[in-house]
């Protein structure tokens, strides 16, 4: 008998190791639970909660929640869909989320992962909040429009840049991404287009200048596959490539 | 034919289906074209009330109705809620009418600023002035998908929404089927 610590996920063993979240052994055992604000490269933030599963009858937040034996864990009931559902849907009436007109159509992780929770519908009434667009640095373009407070490109270019181009300013709704420049502008910052948080924000809030609709309808990262198969942005990113990903280069075990 | 006859000569009755294009750009209704051939299946399942198709200008009882776009002026409410009224199952078609769309863009903006730019400012404007005739319907203030004004029974997104999405909706409902989409028929783009 194996002496391995195991939990429970969708009736199936997942094995950790001291010191996982349930996140952390799910992917590793092939179990995909959605998230938006995790990027299993850096440690969790634990602020989208759309990750949320139900552990023994309690919505947990599964990027943040330590794995533990004794845990039964539900990551793909109707009950537990419509809760991450409802959080996306909250996400989009926020912001002004035009797909049509979006860069990041087809290869978007917010758009991915709804499509995960077949939602069809917005469901609550729309903010539309005015929000700008910042142009100002050369290679990089930033919509506050589709801005959902990650705080991906914050951590990365504070932690693996050495940078602090972002900071997440504010509370609850008015809540804002600004730059770290003494005009305010991004084209001001020390941002550069090589930088790791210039690639890792999982919308079209942060997007590369010039290279806007460069891979066609039909061949996008979620185009075809669903992001449980084919996986986030920001781990089909490669240097060579443009943020917006190309979905030819993925293989898939479906 | 009356309920009772039909139901004697063994036929059923056609389902009767409405469509309005409020503030959209008529590419769902193209789309809905784009079932081709298969279009000869449908009308042996339903049958057209008004729709632009028709050019019946007042809807009258349906089973069921499809708005293309978002509501942006007074006659677009007048229009969605006599749908609303007359429709058993109401039916938000494509972006703008699930979330205002590329049209609710135009919400970035104060309504006299985008009146302004067009009609006043605007490229190669003669004798500029913003238009005030009573034959046209006043702008609201902002566009709204259509559920923020009306109940809303089903949703098909996508800018348009495939052929394909019409398709499956349209014969999974008549069978009375639970509409269930493949993964490549959701799509908000
Ligand atoms: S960021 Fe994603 S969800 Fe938002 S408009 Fe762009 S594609 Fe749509
Ligand atoms: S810009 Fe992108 S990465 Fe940064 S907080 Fe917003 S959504 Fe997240
Ligand atoms: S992915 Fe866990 S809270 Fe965002």
């Amino acid at each position: 008998m194996s002496t391995e610590k195991t939990f429970r996920l969708d009736g199936r063993d997942i094995p950790f190791i001291e010191g996982d979240t349930v996140m952390d052994a799910a992917l590793r055992a092939g179990e995909y639970i959605p998230h938006l604000c995790h990027n299993p490269e850096f440690p969790p933030h634990g602020s989208c909660r759309v990750c949320v599963v139900d552990v023994n009858g309690r919505h947990q937040c599964s990027c943040t929640l330590p794995a533990d034996e004794n845990m039964d864990v539900d990551n793909s009931s109707e009950a537990i869909t419509d809760v991450r559902r409802s959080l996306l849907q909250m996400l989009f009436v926020e912001g002004n989320h035009t797909c049509p007109g979006c860069e990041k159509s087809g290869a978007c992780q917010l758009q991915a992962v709804a499509y995960n929770t077949r939602m069809l519908n917005p469901h609550f009434t729309h903010f539309f909040p005015k929000r700008s667009i910042d142009a100002s640095h050369p290679e990089i373009v930033f919509y506050y429009n589709r801005c959902i407070l990650c705080g991906l490109c914050e951590r990365v270019s504070r932690d693996i840049d050495k940078k602090s181009v972002f900071a997440i300013t504010g509370r609850g709704i008015n809540s804002k991404l600004e730059f770290n420049s003494l005009s305010g502008k991004l084209g001001d910052t020390e941002l550069s287009a090589d930088d790791k948080a210039a690639s890792v924000c999982p919308v079209g809030a942060i997007l590369p200048k010039y290279k806007g609709f460069e891979v066609p309808i039909g061949e996008r990262l979620y185009d075809t596959k669903p992001i449980s198969v084919v996986g986030d942005v920001a781990a089909n990113h490669s240097a060579e490539d443009s943020v917006l990903g190309n979905a030819d280069e993925y293989s898939s075990d479906e | 034919m009356s309920e009772m006859e039909m139901a004697e000569s063994g036929k059923t009755p056609k389902l009767k289906v409405a469509t309005a294009a409020l503030c959209g750009c008529f590419g769902c209704h193209m789309s809905l074209l784009d079932i081709d051939e298969r279009i000869l299946k449908l009308v042996e399942l339903i049958e057209f009330d008004r729709t632009p198709l028709t050019d019946i200008k007042k809807v009258g009882k349906c089973d069921i109705g499809l708005i293309e776009g978002g509501v942006a002026n007074a006659e677009n409410v007048e229009v969605l809620r006599e749908f609303r009224n007359n429709c058993d199952i109401l039916v938000a078609v494509g972006a703008c009418a699930v979330n205002g769309g590329v049209p609710a863009m135009r919400n970035q903006f104060d309504l006299k600023e985008c009146l302004e730019e067009v009609y006043i400012h605007g490229i190669g404007v003669e004798n500029p002035q913003i238009p005030n005739d009573i034959e046209i319907p006043l702008l609201l203030d902002k566009v709204h998908p259509i559920h923020e004004v009306v109940r809303v029974d089903y949703f098909l997104p996508g800018c348009p929404p495939s052929a394909d999405t019409f398709w499956t909706f349209l014969t999974d409902l008549i069978a009375g089927e639970a509409i269930s989409f493949p993964y490549s028929l959701i799509h908000y783009d």
